[in-house]
């Protein structure tokens, strides 16, 4: 199998996802970008598996989800404390952490 | 036994000093108790010396193990060395220290706190014994810092007078110099010799190369002269008179200036090996000797002419010791007669500045006979001895020492000469302006004769500075005294000792009688038109100008410039290091904006730049 258009396929996603990160100011959008990026990484695990025919980049692929969806909690919760407190999710106006 | 010489006075000013004001009412007591003991345990010894043969006279007494190292071969006892030479010197400094503890009472009996006064006397007198006790040089020089301590103490007894506390300061910084000169000499003897004790030395200095005993020599030369006040380390001396009166008539006059002889005596092996260095000393004997003279003969202030007579009379005293084994004796001997007449002046002159409101300037006495009978009387005597008119204590021991730089050399003898009607012409002039004049007192002044207890020592004193002279000299008995331990060679002066006698006579004579004629009439206020050398000698012939330009202003001048190096290089350096850390750091923190996406784009661009360095590593 020829693992070139997956992988092709995973660094398109990849570069969406950070383009989004680094773009967008919506945190929520930031945030399902950071999840673009994760996936674009299983995607990439998962061809690896498929092409070597071992388990471990399956196994690998099960953490990251895992750590995505812990990750999607605290994140979440995050997000909803600062809409709470400024009315808006903006990851620009939360910039108090400074010189 | 001879240690409780030393531990008497020692223990007395520990208790006086340690247990402070509750001692203050027996305090003096103790003191002359102390200082008297010390004197007959003195006598006993030296009573029990006498009826010893000669030869069976030095006794050694070691005391204990002091220092040891075994594997240098390192050792010194603190040992007791009792001969002829010690004992002579034990029994000068207690009989006058006890005179000068009884006069104390009297002088300081007006003062706020005499105990404290009374207990640094009692710590001089240990520490003088020590020195002259001592069998070994570091011992020696142990007490020799503790008469140094003493002095310091003393002079500024009075510390709440700046000029005090200055002459203090000045007094031990310029006896620091000596005793550098010292503790070089200590250390010296140790490599050479590989021991300090006297008797090592002796037989040692023998088989040493010259060099050794020249530079021994003239590092002892040294210590002599900060301790001695000779030149070039004359100049604290004149300041010292700062003290109280009783301080300067037993630390600088009879006793602790003149260890710097007892030093140059006592290390005559070294000086005998070296002809150099006795020289030096002879030289340094005639210039001092010349200087204080002529210091003496210009000052008004009594207590300073007194000093400036001191320093003259020490120079007499080096220069004899100078002179090899015709001169030891005759320097030993100067010094016991001027122990006797120089300490009867210095408490003279205490009296009267005690009948006089503490005034010090001569040109307010006069007309003092009347109303201070015997106070004239002894300081007459004492003017008689230092003048050396026969068959008073100076004639005796100054002639000897005229006759010794006879045989030596030309110079010598003139500079002795010279110096002895010098001597005749400040001392006469002193006893016009003080005593002879008539009175010039100030208003609120009025004389009295000073308590018993002054006048008792002054008596005693009087009385030896009167006959010591003939008693020391009468057969020999002196030289042979002495003859076991400095050695003694009859001086085989150039000309018949009459005709010696008699010139010196003559110029004792002239100095008086210019002394009396310039002094008929004395002004109050001294006169401001002088000649140059008159204004020399006020000002201790620049002394003191001379150690403020040579050492003074350098070392100043040091002092500022390392001070401008530590603030622009030193301290440009370590500011400037921390200025620009703090200027890059405020330049650094702006990149921490608090935007979460340019922290993300950092991170971005971090990794990318890893995965082409990583890619590049690879290619």
């Amino acid at each position: 199998m020829n693992p070139n258009a997956y992988l092709v396929l995973s660094g398109i996603i990849f570069s969406i996802g950070a383009i989004g990160v680094l773009l967008r100011r919506n945190a929520i959008v930031a945030f399902m970008s950071v999840e673009l990026m994760l996936n674009a990484a299983n995607l990439a695990f998962v061809t690896g598996s498929r092409v070597w025919g071992t388990l471990d980049g399956q196994t690998a692929a099960f953490f990251v989800m895992v750590v995505a969806a812990a990750e999607v909690v605290v994140g979440l919760a995050i997000i909803i404390t600062i809409f709470r407190t400024r009315n808006s999710a903006s990851v620009d106006e939360a910039s108090l952490l400074r010189w | 036994m001879i240690a409780a010489v030393i531990a008497l006075p020692a223990l007395s000013a520990a208790v006086l000093l340690s247990f402070g004001n509750r001692t203050n009412k027996f305090g003096p007591w103790l003191a002359i108790f102390a200082s008297t003991g010390s004197f007959l345990i003195g006598l006993w010894h030296f009573l029990q010396m006498v009826a010893r043969p000669a030869e069976e006279r030095p006794a050694l007494t070691t005391v204990y193990e002091w220092l040891s190292v075994p594997a240098a071969g390192f050792k010194i006892n603190f040992a007791l060395q009792l001969d002829q030479l010690s004992i002579s010197f034990v029994l000068l400094i207690t009989f006058v220290g006890t005179l000068i503890h009884i006069y104390s009472l009297g002088y300081m009996s007006h003062d706020e706190n005499p105990r404290r006064f009374f207990a640094y006397l009692n710590l001089f007198v240990a520490a003088m014994l020590l020195l002259v006790l001592a069998d070994n040089y570091l011992l020696l020089y142990v007490g020799w810092e503790g008469v140094g301590l003493a002095s310091y103490l003393l002079i500024g007894f009075w510390q709440h007078k700046p000029t005090a506390a200055v002459a203090a300061k000045k007094a031990f910084v310029a006896n620091r110099v000596g005793d550098f000169g010292l503790s070089l000499a200590i250390m010296t003897m140790f490599i050479v010799f590989g021991s300090v004790s006297f008797s090592d030395v002796n037989s040692g200095i023998v088989d040493a190369p010259a060099w050794v005993s020249l530079t021994l020599g003239l590092l002892l030369l040294l210590a002599a002269c900060g301790k001695s006040a000779q030149f070039p380390l004359q100049s604290w001396l004149l300041d010292a008179m700062e003290g109280p009166t009783p301080v300067s008539a037993l630390i600088h006059a009879a006793t602790m200036v003149t260890a710097g002889v007892y030093l140059i005596v006592r290390s005559a092996s070294i000086f005998n090996a070296s002809e150099i260095a006795q020289t030096a000393v002879v030289i340094t004997g005639a210039i001092s000797l010349l200087m204080g003279a002529i210091i003496g003969a210009a000052k008004d202030d009594i207590k300073k002419s007194l000093a400036g007579s001191t320093m003259s009379q020490i120079g007499y005293m080096v220069l004899a010791a100078g002179l090899g084994p015709i001169g030891y004796v005759f320097a030993i001997l100067h010094l016991i007669t001027h122990g006797f007449f120089k300490a009867v002046m210095f408490l003279g002159a205490g009296s009267v500045m005690h009948a006089t409101n503490d005034n010090v300037d001569m040109r307010r006495y006069g007309g003092l006979p009347k109303v201070m009978f015997f106070t004239t009387i002894t300081f007459f005597i004492g003017y008689l001895a230092i003048i050396g008119v026969p068959p008073f204590a100076g004639f005796y021991s100054k002639d000897h020492i005229i006759e010794a730089a006879l045989s030596h050399s030309w110079w010598a003898g003139a500079a002795v000469l010279f110096g002895a009607g010098l001597t005749a012409f400040y001392m006469t002039r002193m006893m016009m302006m003080t005593f002879v004049s008539k009175s010039r007192w100030h208003e609120d002044v009025h004389p009295h004769e000073s308590p018993l207890s002054m006048i008792l020592p002054m008596i005693v004193l009087s009385v030896g500075a009167a006959t010591m002279g003939i008693l020391l000299t009468r057969n020999h008995v002196f030289e042979h005294w002495l003859e076991p331990i400095t050695g003694f060679v009859e001086p085989e002066p150039p000309l018949p000792i009459q005709t010696i006698t008699t010139i010196t006579l003559s110029v004792v004579a002239i100095g008086v009688l210019i002394g009396i004629w310039q002094n008929i009439k004395i002004a109050k206020v001294a006169p401001v038109k002088v000649s140059f050398v008159v204004k020399a000698a006020r000002k201790d012939l620049y002394g003191d100008v001379l150690n403020e330009t040579l050492l003074m202003r350098p070392g100043q001048g040091l002092t500022k410039s390392l001070n401008i190096f530590d603030n622009a290089v030193v301290d440009g350096f370590v500011n400037g290091l921390g200025l620009f850390v703090s200027g890059i750091s405020a330049r650094l923190r702006r990149s921490e904006t608090g935007y979460v996406r340019s922290y993300a784009m950092s991170i971005v661009l971090g990794t990318a730049l890893l995965v082409i360095a990583l890619l590049m590593v690879r290619i």
